[in-house]
């Protein structure tokens, strides 16, 4: 059993209750009249004006965390997120329920707080140090870390105005992570550094995650820091838990979620257009991509899938799908133009189906268009309607044994060595 | 005993290590970029008592004929510069580490305190340049500079109560700041400082007796202590010599004791929502 997998094996869920949220809830008072001046204040109040109205940004909220716990909140924006982070480091007081913390707690909601250009980089540690809390003592002990860390020793005399961004980010972020408190809470922070810099990052969040006594809650929208690091994880979505536990899981319906708003936010878009729908016109008024398997597939599944259609002019017409990788880009596979062709007019349903063994993880899209033969090219067809947006289908395939990578999986496609004698292959 | 040490350190501790950041930090950045650097702190007093001293004592001869007379302007000058400072940047604070406040989560009112800490110590400057001034005088001094730390106690304490109550004010209506501005021109001259309060009450009369009743504001009070105490026991009139009713000379003090709960009250009440406020 590799090291990882111990780690996996612990239950943290017998360790202390480090933080606990008990039906918590919140809501912001938004102005509608601008009321920071005393005229404007003097008149809402005569007229009995409230001068702002209630939004409600976190609806009775309980969760647990554990100590050792890599904790994720994921959710989509204006979810509540950090509306939720802010409540965990005591900036806002809820307005039911309560939050309690055991330990003591570093917030980084925003890297580099109360950084100065004035100062110099060994200053600004030892502020920023100082208004997280750490006495001039605690922070000379973590001086020397964060530097390295940081990598920056040769510039920590030069005042900050003269790091380039990079290096500002560097060392804030370096504050954040050597700072030794028993919780630490960070919000979107990981995408900083160049690469050498990320991989000790990298580095860094394994060995916290393997240190029983320090416990870690981030918020982030990267699903692959999700799974690589956390132990539990909890989606938030309109200001309630949707789901908490498994990061697996967990991802997996953050990504549904996200599929899901998309292709409301490209209904609303069609009935703004009013009749037909974008790529469909009176010839073709229905063209449509039809899921039949779970959206979230595993690369052992077959991808069924119906087409739907109305056509009703005579003559020869075809059926060309195309597979689209969303987040890769590019075309992954496109059936041809002039290869499906259709024997009945009118309306139908036709049933397809696709192997999925080929491809590594990801997000894809069929798109399916609707073809005749072009007159004046004989070898060459013409688009009649294209199912796109809403008629469009997305799937996503989610595998352990995939990667993130590549589009292809290394048991669709290995490059093997000519000569053994050269080359030693890792198992995978 | 020990448990309370600790009990006072835990409540405490974090408070008191961002006062320490805060204020280092606003003094290093004070003279940052000028070539004297530092020594702004001593010269600009320096310099300001110099006019003051031209202009009133000079040409408007507003001198009570003492020797000690130029000294006692300038302490009364610095120490309602300690108040107008601590005011003026104190009730911004707030808002000013609006950034701070919306992102760790510290004890709100350290912003102020800092605000106060760091006018506190451009007076002890202040201070020190004022007594080579009186030493250069050839000032008398008597037992009575002992009270003086107690006077300035009373001064910081009526500063930082006001300054507190403006604060939280200011967070919800800017307006405040520039009612102040007026406010604090009226206070200023509603005070002996830059005139001698003998100027008046040797005139007798009611007028004199109104005059007297200036001593009934707290600042007034304080500096006149302050001056009485530190530089000039027999000639600067102070509330315990004017009047003999103790209602009346202990109003300041109560007022003072009253305006610091109210401030810290307010303050405490509605720092919770300071970060969403802002």
């Amino acid at each position: 059993m590799s090291d990882e997998e111990m780690i996996e094996k612990i239950d943290y869920m017998k360790n202390p209750v480090v933080l606990s949220a008990t039906h918590v809830s919140k809501c912001f008072k938004l102005p509608t009249e601008q009321a920071t001046g005393l005229k404007q204040a003097f008149i809402n109040w005569t007229k009995g004006i409230k001068g702002y109205k209630k939004q409600e940004v976190l609806k009775d909220i309980s969760f647990e965390v554990h100590q050792g716990e890599f904790f994720g909140i994921v959710g989509r924006n204006g979810g509540g997120k950090s509306t939720l982070l802010k409540l965990i480091s005591q900036i806002y007081y809820p307005e039911n329920g309560s939050i309690a913390v055991t330990g003591k707690l570093v917030p980084f909601i925003e890297l580099g707080v109360g950084f100065n250009p004035e100062l110099t980089g060994r200053e600004n540690v030892y502020l920023n140090g100082s208004l997280l809390g750490f006495t001039h003592e605690e922070v000379e002990a973590m001086y020397d870390d964060i530097v390295e860390f940081a990598e920056l020793e040769e510039f920590m005399d030069q005042k900050l105005k003269n790091y380039s961004s990079g290096m500002q980010v560097r060392l804030a972020f370096s504050v954040a992570i050597k700072a030794q408190g028993d919780i630490l809470v960070l919000d979107e922070v990981l995408a900083v550094g160049d690469e050498a810099f990320q991989r000790k990052c990298d580095a860094f969040f394994t060995e916290i995650k393997k240190d029983p006594s320090k416990t870690v809650i981030l918020v982030t929208h990267d699903m692959n820091s999700v799974k690589k690091y956390c132990s539990r994880a909890m989606m938030i979505a309109d200001g309630e838990v949707e789901a908490i536990g498994d990061p697996e899981t967990v991802s997996q319906q953050y990504t549904l979620a996200n599929l899901e708003a998309e292709e409301k936010a490209e209904r609303k878009r069609q009935e703004e257009r009013g009749g037909y729908p974008n790529g469909l016109n009176e010839r073709c008024p229905l063209l449509k991509t039809i899921a039949v398997s779970p959206k979230v597939c595993s690369s052992a599944d077959t991808f069924k899938f119906d087409v739907e259609y109305q056509y009703d002019e005579p003559g020869d017409f075809y059926l060309a799908i195309a597979l689209h990788d969303i987040r890769r880009g590019g075309i992954t596979y496109d059936t041809g133009a002039k290869v499906l062709k259709m024997k009945r007019h009118g309306h139908q349903t036709v049933h397809f189906e696709m192997p999925l063994n080929l491809f590594n993880n990801g997000e894809f899209r069929l798109i399916t268009s609707l073809r005749t033969p072009s007159p004046s090219d004989p070898k060459g067809t013409d688009a009649v309607g294209v199912a796109l947006d809403d008629n469009a289908c997305s799937f996503v395939i989610r595998d352990n044994r995939n990667r993130e990578y590549a589009l292809l999986s290394d048991r669709a496609l290995t490059i093997e060595p000519l000569d053994d004698s050269q080359v030693e292959k890792e198992p995978a | 005993m020990k448990q309370l040490v600790t009990n006072i350190r835990d409540r405490y501790g974090y408070a008191w290590t961002v006062l320490q950041g805060l204020v280092k930090t606003d003094f290093k950045l004070r003279y940052q970029g000028s070539f004297l650097g530092i020594a702004w702190s001593v010269l600009k007093p320096l310099m300001m008592f110099c006019v003051m001293y031209v202009v009133f004592g000079k040409f408007l001869r507003m001198s009570d004929g003492t020797p000690t007379y130029p000294v006692v302007l300038l302490l009364g000058i610095s120490s309602w510069q300690f108040v107008t400072e601590s005011t003026n940047i104190g009730l911004r604070s707030v808002v000013d580490r609006g950034d701070l406040l919306r992102k760790i989560h510290f004890p709100n009112y350290i912003v102020v305190v800092s605000a106060t800490i760091g006018a506190l110590i451009s007076f002890a400057i202040n201070l020190v340049v004022v007594l080579i001034f009186a030493l250069v005088a050839r000032v008398q001094f008597t037992w009575r500079v002992v009270l003086l730390p107690l006077n300035i106690v009373e001064l910081y304490a009526i500063t930082l109560a006001l300054t507190l109550l403006m604060a939280t004010m200011y967070v919800y209506f800017r307006d405040i700041a520039h009612i102040w501005e007026v406010l604090q021109q009226l206070v200023f001259y509603g005070m002996p400082i830059i005139y001698p309060l003998t100027y008046v009450t040797n005139r007798g009369g009611v007028l004199a007796d109104l005059a007297r009743l200036e001593l009934l504001n707290p600042f007034a009070q304080t500096i006149q202590d302050i001056r009485h105490n530190f530089i000039a026991p027999e000639t600067q009139p102070t509330i315990w010599n004017q009047f003999s009713n103790w209602g009346i000379r202990l109003f300041p003090l109560v007022f003072t004791v009253v305006l610091l709960w109210l401030g810290v009250y307010l303050f405490r009440r509605n720092s919770r929502k300071f970060a969403e406020v802002m």
